[in-house]
């Protein structure tokens, strides 16, 4: 067997968009526009097709999986990482370029696919398989895993229709984890079910990738793409922007996609033009990693520092900054002061800039969009508030040798320390 | 054990697939439609399964739509406009023309709207699209074998004698199994991108059947003009039913051979170019659908 099982030259795919508007959907159009085509190449013959009107899913990508690699495809919306998979798995045809893929192929773009509402959970069972590539005869073999994988035995002669969304699901993904060709392609198909399901479907994902079956896997969850990837690509515009070791890989997309979306420092140089009021005006915020670049990336493990500068404009006043710090879920994780600092409180002021430091400890903060608003208090009274003065993401890059890629629930997700040991060996 | 000795089998195996713009012959095409002939038979079997469910008379429906029309005919052409039949009673003669032709114009119905009622299919996985139009057309194979137990209880009934000529019967059936693909496959690849075909479709049927020879014998057109009904391959495959059933045959006589062959050919031209159209748009049908 030749040493790679995927090989990717060239690929390009075109999609034109505008035809997307004027598609010949009747006869009539179409006629219309052959006919107005035939006009406008009559008058200017020679002048190609208009390339603003083209989208290129995909352009010149090439790429290499060995056998028994499990390769990670990452990108925002739109990249190209469906059609990438749509065009492996031979849905739809390359523009140009060629792919050479050495192995059995069965793909999974969705769950369920084919599934009628008519047929029973078995019937089902046997035409989804048929439709995924499955042989009868292998169908057979494995039905009874499938079903005990599904539990829903008491319901495997009723109607799909009757089934809940959650057993509907469960059959669906139970058919499709048992197809077991040499080369998969997955699509985000974890991102069905209740939380409980996805730690099966990972979990099951896991096994497969630890089978040694070659993998091309999309997703958008950064978490279980470093897990269960040794290598993954980044698609940006159908290009590849990155491509090496899954970990790298997970990191550079990050940083380059929470750029914009938030703010970890902010200066304003002029004091009249800073947010403030006439007893207090803010010169910088910020938020950056305790130690390495300004910018870097913060996951949960990242110990942070918090920085204030802002003039205090009345003389001899005891101020203070307070923060409270908002999860995404729109819950206030804790508050701080810097009159928390016993040296600082009650101390009287003067006129003019005062720095403040906030260290945050890692392995305490919960993976997501985080805010910080901001309150001044001079002598205990709430002189000024800003909210949204800061958003930063913490970013989940923890190793997991579970199953479970998910958020953790709570506001924060401190790292705590746990002490379990077996007693005795009596029972009393 | 099995579960080892198999997956060695899958290790084993060298696989190769090639991506590549522009098209496949047709051969390959042939060849994967039949590497995936389980796929066809669960959807032949779930068409089957699904077409009458939900339905309070359900398989009765097989035999209401050509027994309704076979009584309004043996009225208004048997009873009223009195249309020669050949010497079979009209009611069975009538029959005997809608039980083909019921069978193609089902199958063309069902094999154009294929493609696109499987939308979901073609957008999410690969495999032979031919086994769509293909799995329409072969399980509308079930509506024709109750239907056609109707004709032999019909013949008893009517004491018409079965003659050793029926057992030509399944070479017309595979004329009209033809036929239907031929068609089909253009509407079908058609269907995807122009929808118009839709609109068409129950003007076209309807039309065809008044140009062949279903409710009329053929024997009605003047000799020198019957050539032209040759020129409709369902003539041949109904008149070829009459023949294998009844022994008689008009435009089927010996002086007629030339004419079957023209049918025939054309019957084959419309299937050869349909698999090519359908083979040569099937790459863009995700894209489009």
């Amino acid at each position: 067997m030749p040493d790679t099982a995927i090989t990717v030259t060239n690929l390009s795919k075109k999609y034109k968009i505008g035809h997307l508007q004027q598609r010949h959907d009747t006869l009539r159009d179409a006629l219309a526009d052959s006919i107005h085509n035939l006009g406008s190449q009559l008058r200017k013959p020679s002048t190609d097709k208009n390339e603003t009107d083209v989208l290129w899913a995909l352009r010149d990508v090439s790429f290499e999986v060995e056998h028994g690699e499990v390769l990670g495809v990452i990108g925002r919306n739109g990249a190209g990482k469906s059609t990438l998979l749509k065009v492996l798995s031979r849905i739809t045809a390359p523009t140009s370029g060629r792919a050479v893929i050495n192995g059995r192929v069965g793909s999974l773009l969705e769950v369920g696919t084919g599934f009628h509402p008519e047929l029973s959970g078995r019937e089902n069972i046997y035409l989804n398989g048929a439709i995924l590539g499955m042989k009868r005869e292998e169908i057979e073999r494995k039905f009874d895993e499938i079903v005990a994988f599904s539990e829903i035995e008491k319901f495997l002669d009723t109607p799909v229709k009757r089934y809940s969304s959650g057993m509907y699901v469960r059959l669906a993904f139970a058919v499709a984890a048992h197809l077991e060709p040499e080369i998969l392609l997955v699509d985000e198909v974890l991102a069905v079910g209740d939380a409980a399901f996805q730690k099966r479907c990972l979990g099951k994902m896991g096994d497969v990738a630890r089978s040694g079956r070659t993998i091309l896997f999309v997703s958008h969850n950064m978490v279980a793409i470093k897990n269960l990837c040794e290598k993954a690509i980044w698609l940006d515009f159908g290009k590849i922007s990155a491509f090496g070791m899954s970990s790298d890989v997970v990191n550079n997309y990050l940083q380059s996609t929470t750029l914009g979306a938030t703010m970890t420092e902010r200066v304003w140089n002029d004091s009249s033009q800073a947010p403030g009021n006439d007893l207090v005006r803010l010169h910088k915020v910020c938020v950056r990693p305790d130690s390495g670049p300004p910018n870097g990336n913060i996951s949960m493990r990242t110990p942070l520092i918090l920085e204030f500068e802002y003039w205090n404009l009345i003389e001899n006043s005891s101020i203070d900054i307070q923060y409270i710090l908002i999860t995404e879920e729109q819950t206030i994780a804790f508050e701080s002061s810097s009159s928390f600092q016993s040296e600082w409180r009650g101390t009287l002021a003067p006129r003019g800039l005062i720095k403040s430091k906030c260290y945050i400890p890692g392995n305490l903060l919960n993976s997501g969009i985080h805010r910080i608003a901001l309150r001044f208090y001079q002598d205990s009274k709430r002189i000024y508030e800003l909210e949204d003065a800061l958003i930063f993401e913490v970013f989940d890059t923890t190793e997991r040798n579970g199953s479970w890629y998910g958020k953790f629930p709570g506001s924060i997700r401190p790292l705590l320390i746990w002490e379990t040991e077996v007693h005795s060996k009596e029972i009393l | 054990m099995q579960e080892i000795r198999s997956y060695n089998k899958l290790t084993q195996t060298t696989h190769q697939t090639v991506i590549e713009p522009g098209n496949a012959w047709l051969l390959p095409e042939v060849k994967s439609t039949w590497h995936y002939r389980e796929l066809l038979y669960f959807l032949v079997w779930r068409d089957i399964k699904i077409r009458y469910k939900q339905t309070a008379l359900g398989v009765a429906w097989v035999i209401l739509q050509p027994v309704a029309s076979m009584l309004i005919f043996t009225i208004i052409f048997g009873l009223l406009l009195k249309v020669p039949s050949e010497g079979v009673p009209y009611t069975v003669f009538a029959f005997s023309g809608l039980l083909p032709w019921y069978y193609f114009s089902g199958s063309l119905t069902r094999a154009s709207t294929s493609l696109v009622t499987s939308s979901n299919l073609i957008t999410k996985v690969y495999f032979p699209r031919l086994t769509i139009p293909l799995s329409a057309i072969l399980s509308n194979l079930f509506d024709f074998g109750i239907s056609f137990l109707l004709l032999i209880g019909l013949m008893l009934i009517y004491r018409l004698p079965i003659t050793a000529s029926i057992l030509f019967l399944p070479f017309f059936l595979l004329l009209a199994i033809i036929t239907s693909l031929g068609f089909g496959l253009w509407f079908s690849a058609l269907n995807v991108r122009y929808r118009d075909v839709n609109y068409i479709m129950p003007f076209i049927v309807q039309m065809w059947m008044y140009l062949t020879p279903v409710i009329y014998s053929s024997t009605l057109i003047p000799e020198q003009f019957r050539f032209l009904l040759a020129l409709n391959p369902m003539t041949v495959v109904v008149e070829g039913f009459r023949w294998s059933l009844f022994g008689y045959a008009s435009t089927l006589s010996p002086q007629a051979k030339p004419l079957i062959a023209l049918g025939i050919f054309i019957m084959l031209a419309v299937l050869f170019t349909g698999a090519r159209y359908f083979q040569k748009t099937e790459r863009t049908f995700a894209d489009i659908i």
